[in-house]
């Protein structure tokens, strides 16, 4: 194992794969010569040279439909968003082009192709860079959708997802960029998509975030634990497909859940496992199962609004402390 | 042909003052290449030269009747199967007519009569299964021009699992893999980019293989057009844009929609050469777009072909074409390309009206034999719902 920034392990899982096979390239907004606008792609242009690693214009609807077209025809492209924000200008590129070519076509084309970048809030940036796509993205047949909130995952998915011959979205986060933790350094290093990771074993409730809200459950379990109540708490990792079993079998051990993503409400990844959950485990439950999520407002810019936006470990605890009835 | 960008430059000073000459030329698009600009800084000057700055444009044309098929390396039988096969697309859209009326096909249905000049002039000017060609939803003619069975695309049409897409696509998305028919295309300018990454494909492998765009002429209004070609400039990439220029964008006609019509000069912004063909004469689109493809051998740059034409039907089967001018359908059939290689025909000897007559037949037979074998085909299978969408076999999808 090494210690390396969140940025490091997917560089890593990056360059390792980009050793092993000529057909993948990096294409985006200053992914070269400026070394990744978050420097994840520092120094993989001197590695690789020009033809591998490119720098695009302010072109994401062009970068990306190339791309699309590059697997079309037998490359691996890794098409880096500066931020899934910008994503919306090529969004029909993602998911009119690279989810629908395969079935339109009856499965004449591989689409082996990952569109990655950060997603979510990251501070105080405002309304147009703050939003959270994973509920819209997980919505289109066809994409696979996966966000890490560790280093470790974060190398071996995406090296797995760099290995798919269907387009992934791969949804990072600024804030968590210069994250450090302990990265596997096998070269062969992947985690299969669609499984979730137990990170903490507990009885008493489960609760179930990915990405920065993973790190928002964390610290709300160990406040619980003072509290005496141990909670389980699952990172899905993979959005589309959902491990959900891992997600029931907790919830039949608990009977409780609870749900933190900082997506807004209406139609979130929270809703979706609130659904199926309800749907496969509903005499497990008892109690309604809770969602804290960012409200149902735009991003704010002002520190004590956006404060109040972000879900928070306290808001988790106290979810959790309604589920267990222990007001 | 032209090269607008030499002509430009051969203005002088005023090109070189203000902007620079040298052009990357690699995939790289950020300055280093075989023969590197210094860094990837800026190499342009803001020392403003006195005006105004002035540039001669020329742009290289392919007017009908100027060009014989001998001159373009095609043989006397290659003439007839050029008219073989705008005959099968004429025939086969107008009995794809018929069977929308019988409710046979059913979605949108796009016919091409009128334009079968183009694909058959294109896809003879390239080498079929290592050039590409994509185009957008009007997309039968290309199909069938480019070596598709009518079986397959009737089968598409009809929806059958025996279809050119198994049945998943429909009129607006025929495919090819195999002759690198890259599709069929429905949302209008969005396959524009993929033109780019395919031809970016083949230049990464190190092929000297090309991709022909089309799209239409209503297409150029999306951001996707101007994306893909700037791209396409920087990074050298093996593509000719050709703009199927049909007059009308559904019911709007070009002029009405352009601030400047002149759709060829469009790819003068991005330095691309640029030209003008018929085309209601497959030798004239022939020519130019071996020209086209030529020069991406030679210059190793992308340029871009505007070919007019027009279209007989409406825009789609529902559309009576109402906007039209009195007797402008009929001034523009006078032009018909297939009436007009027929004529070329005779007028040489390469075929008698009996022996044009006869081959008619036989097309309008194999469409026939085409519309029965998709009849007698299955639909496709209820599992085949959840076919092809993942390449993953068992991916678990949400109930």
């Amino acid at each position: 194992m090494a210690t390396l920034q969140f940025r490091e392990a997917l560089r890593a899982a990056m360059t390792e794969e980009m050793e092993r096979d000529e057909n993948i390239f990096l294409i985006g907004e200053e992914v070269a010569e400026y070394d990744g606008a978050y420097k994840v792609s520092k120094g993989m242009l001197d590695q690789f040279g020009s033809d591998r690693v490119i720098d695009s214009p302010i072109s994401e609807l062009g970068f990306s439909g190339l791309g699309i077209g590059a697997a079309m025809n037998g490359l691996r492209p890794i098409v880096e968003f500066m931020t899934f924000n910008f994503s919306f200008v090529a969004f029909d590129q993602v998911v009119n082009n690279a989810s629908n070519i395969r079935y339109m076509s009856g499965g004449q084309f591989d689409l082996p192709i990952v569109f990655r970048g950060p997603n979510g809030a990251a501070g105080q940036l405002a309304a147009t860079h703050s939003n959270s796509t994973e509920a819209l993205y997980s919505n289109f047949p066809g994409l696979k959708v996966v966000s890490p909130s560790i280093p470790d995952d974060g190398k071996g998915l995406l090296k797995t997802a760099i290995r798919e011959d269907d387009p992934v979205v791969f949804l990072e986060s600024e804030l968590m960029y210069g994250m450090k933790d302990e990265v596997s350094e096998e070269s062969d290093y992947t985690i299969p998509l669609g499984e979730a990771r137990v990170a903490r074993e507990g009885d008493d409730v489960t609760i179930v975030a990915h990405s920065k809200s993973y790190h928002v459950a964390m610290e709300a379990a160990d406040q619980l634990e003072e509290q005496g109540y141990e909670a389980e708490v699952i990172d899905p990792r993979t959005i589309k497909p959902l491990d959900i079993e891992t997600i029931v079998q907790s919830v039949v051990k608990t009977n409780r859940l609870v749900v933190v993503d900082e997506s807004n409400p209406f139609a979130s990844i929270a809703s979706e496992v609130t659904h199926q959950v309800q749907d496969r485990a509903f005499d497990y439950l008892d109690a309604p199962i809770l969602r804290v999520t960012a409200p149902d407002t735009p991003a704010p810019y002002a520190p004590n609004l956006l404060d109040e936006y972000m879900p928070s470990a306290e808001e988790t605890v106290d979810a959790c402390r309604r589920v267990l009835y222990a007001e | 042909m032209a090269d607008t960008n030499d002509q430009a430059q051969a203005d002088g000073s005023t090109q070189e003052a203000a902007t620079t000459d040298q052009q990357p030329d690699s995939l790289s698009g950020n300055g280093t290449s075989d023969e590197p600009v210094e860094g990837p800084w800026t190499q342009q000057s803001i020392d403003i030269p006195d005006g105004p700055l002035e540039e001669t444009l020329s742009f290289e044309t392919y007017p009908a009747d100027q060009v014989e098929h001998d001159e373009l390396d095609i043989d006397d039988d290659e003439v007839t199967d050029l008219l073989r096969s705008m005959l099968l697309q004429r025939r086969f859209e107008n009995r794809c007519r018929q069977m929308y009326q019988r409710q046979k096909i059913s979605g949108f249905l796009h016919l091409y009569i009128g334009q079968e000049a183009v694909s058959t002039g294109s896809v003879n000017a390239i080498r079929l299964g290592e050039d590409s060609i994509i185009t957008a939803y009007r997309d039968h003619g290309m199909g069938l021009a480019m070596g598709m069975s009518p079986e397959e695309g009737m089968a598409e049409l009809f929806g059958k699992k025996t279809g050119c897409s198994k049945g998943k696509g429909g009129s607006m998305h025929f495919f090819d893999a195999e002759q690198k028919m890259m599709g069929g295309h429905g949302i209008v300018g969005a396959h524009i980019p993929l033109a780019a990454g395919i031809g970016f494909a083949e230049k990464y492998k190190g092929t000297d293989n090309v991709c022909l765009c089309f799209f239409g002429d209503g297409a150029m209004h999306q951001g996707a057009f101007r994306e893909a070609c700037n791209l396409a400039g920087i990074y050298d990439l093996p593509v000719v844009f050709i703009c199927e220029n049909n007059q009308y964008a559904m019911g709007t006609a070009v002029d009405r929609a352009f601030a400047k019509p002149d759709l060829f000069k469009h790819g003068y912004n991005f330095d691309f050469p640029c030209s003008l063909a018929s085309g209601m004469d497959v030798f004239s689109v022939n020519k130019a777009v071996q020209d086209h493809v030529e020069n991406y051998a030679r210059q190793g740059q992308p340029s871009m072909l505007e070919v007019r034409t027009y279209r007989y039907q409406g825009h789609s089967i529902t559309d009576p074409a109402e906007y039209r001018a009195e007797g402008e359908l009929e001034e523009r059939k006078s032009e018909d390309a297939i009436v007009r290689l027929e004529r070329y025909m005779t007028d040489r000897g390469l075929a008698t009206e009996e022996e044009i007559e006869a081959m008619d037949e036989e097309v309008k037979q194999e469409v026939t034999d085409a519309i029965d074998a998709a009849d007698a085909a299955d639909f496709p299978d209820e599992e085949a719902l959840y076919d092809d969408v993942y390449a993953q076999e068992d991916f678990p999808f949400t109930a």
